[in-house]
């Protein structure tokens, strides 16, 4: 079985490390936690990624910048906003943003 | 031509704690149903029963409008901007969590359950400064009209959100009918029925049941016998 590898980028340390205990506990999915655009545009290299989740405290401007930033080197890989910072949503945002 | 999507209550998601029993119009937690994900801004409408002297432990919140409307009984909230406060049928909660906060919620009567409605908006910006305010409505009974409890405007009836939003609470009695006027273009109504049965645009409701209509100026509501419902008007892109 291949994990999945799902980046999560925000900067509320404790909803981050919420949000990465609630990814792992599917054992299909394991949580990379990223506290800047700049640190999540080096993870997201890897082939392994297949979800990137935008959360709290990063700016528009920022999203856009990731999103141009990988447009060219992983065109595919799906970025979505994570809201609520919690359980509520997180599951339904993962099941969309990997087409399942 | 005006859109509708129907959601018969007893279509809606189930999760079963043993302290809480939630009923789910849109995917949440552990019900994922790709075809009821939200309906615009309106990304979660729970009905839940808090048994007596339960709640939610310290949970967190981020980037959403978060509105507690209690039904039966009392919640006592305490989160990590200072807030204590206890809340009861007759009274409605709003949460901006923005850039994010946690908290806790229970049910301090430990004989009687509380029941109240969970409901998460989108907020129309990202990262605001988290905030939190409770108001006591209107307790004058004012039937056959529709009742604001929340809107955008700070000055408005209600409480407030960041969110093109309204919301109304309406008792009919049997045979009143009224058209909702939509107040801007592009936005759509949510209407969950409290208790009773309604027509809306042609369709039957019961009893929790939740029913969505856009693509029109206005909605024609009408109370089959004496019924109780929400009306939320929300942004269809957002």
């Amino acid at each position: 079985m291949q994990t999945i590898e799902i980046v999560v980028i925000g900067t509320n340390k404790p909803i981050m490390q919420t949000i990465a205990r609630l990814i792992d506990q599917n054992e299909e999915w394991k949580a990379k936690l990223a506290y800047s655009v700049t640190e999540a545009l080096n993870i997201c290299l890897q082939e392994s990624i297949k979800l990137v989740l935008i959360g709290a405290g990063i700016t528009e401007e920022e999203i856009d910048r990731l999103k141009l930033e990988l447009a060219n080197q992983r065109p595919h890989l799906p970025i979505i906003k994570h809201y609520g910072g919690g359980s509520g949503l997180l599951f339904a945002e993962i099941h969309q943003g990997l087409g399942s | 031509m005006a859109q509708t999507v129907l959601h018969k209550a007893n279509t809606r998601g189930v999760a079963d704690h043993g302290w809480l029993k939630s009923y789910q119009s849109f995917s949440f937690a552990g019900y994922y149903n790709p075809e009821r994900i939200h309906f615009g801004a309106l990304r979660v409408l729970n009905d839940d029963i808090v048994t007596g002297g339960m709640g939610f432990g310290e949970h967190p919140h981020d980037n959403m409008e978060i509105i507690s409307i209690p039904l039966e009984g009392e919640l006592q909230h305490k989160d990590s901007m200072g807030n204590v406060a206890t809340i009861k049928a007759g009274e409605i909660q709003v949460m901006s969590a923005g850039t994010g906060i946690y908290h806790s919620e229970y049910n301090p009567d430990a004989t009687h359950p509380a029941k109240f409605l969970q409901i998460w908006l989108f907020p129309n910006t990202r990262n605001v400064t988290p905030r939190y305010d409770q108001i006591v409505l209107d307790k004058t009974e004012r039937k056959n009209e529709f009742v604001q409890i929340l809107s955008p405007n700070a000055d408005d009836a209600g409480v407030w959100i960041y969110q093109n939003a309204w919301f109304n609470l309406a008792t009919f009695e049997a045979g009143h009918s009224k058209a909702y006027p939509m107040h801007g273009k592009g936005n759509g109504l949510y209407i969950f029925v409290l208790e009773g049965e309604l027509e809306v645009e042609g369709q039957k409701l019961e009893t929790r049941d939740g029913f969505g209509v856009w693509d029109t100026d206005s909605v024609n509501i009408k109370a089959i016998g004496e019924a109780k419902f929400l009306l939320m008007e929300v942004p269809m892109e957002f």
